[in-house]
């Protein structure tokens, strides 16, 4: 999977992030880190954060695509 | 026992779970070495569970808590998330605080680190 692919299942899924970014982190396509800094992020415990990211990218972890994510999180006011 | 009664009997019973890819004394994972290492930095009273030996574990680990990623940590019974948040968290100074309002502040002289086997 490109990063590419990622970034745009993230920006659908929180459309006003005030950051957004993805990294293949070994250029095989399986590794990511993923920020993301969003006001819909605000309020919530890094744990609820994270499970709105592993919402998002639910089918490419599930079927092995994303071998290791590694994700940041923010809320933005 | 199922599995799943297992993995919920440890994350009952321990005060720090940690569900990991190897044991402490044999890491097979970069990810799951850096929540146990956080966690012993912050002198957690580590219950480790290798997940590799078969690959229900983890299927009814997620089902469980979830959470699609190992490792996962586990505080007084209750999720803390995966080696990037307790990295966060270590660094914020979080993670000794969470130790210790649900363990007490004792929580590091209450058990040395075990593995144990589902």
């Amino acid at each position: 999977m490109s990063a590419e692919r990622l970034k745009s299942l993230l920006t659908e899924a929180f459309p006003d992030a005030d950051e957004l970014d993805v990294q293949d982190r070994t250029g095989g396509g399986d590794h990511f880190q993923v920020i993301v800094t969003s006001p819909s992020l605000t309020g919530l415990s890094l744990v609820e954060q994270h499970r709105r990211v592993y919402e998002v990218l639910a089918a490419p972890l599930a079927d092995g695509t994303i071998h290791e994510l590694r994700i940041k999180t923010k809320g933005s006011t | 026992m199922s599995y799943s009664e297992k993995i919920k009997d440890v994350i009952d019973r321990s005060d720090v779970a940690l569900f990991m890819k190897g044991t402490p004394q044999f890491v097979m994972c970069g990810n799951s070495d850096r929540a146990l290492q956080a966690l012993r930095r912050a002198g957690a009273p580590v219950t480790a569970v290798d997940i590799l030996p078969d690959p229900m574990i983890r299927q009814e680990l997620a089902a469980l808590s979830g959470w699609p990623t190992i490792p996962q940590v586990f505080v007084g019974g209750e999720l803390v998330g995966g080696a990037d948040i307790v990295e966060e968290l270590e660094s914020s100074g979080e993670l000794e605080q969470t130790l210790r309002e649900r363990l007490g502040d004792d929580y590091a002289s209450r058990r040395d680190e075990q593995t144990v086997t589902l």
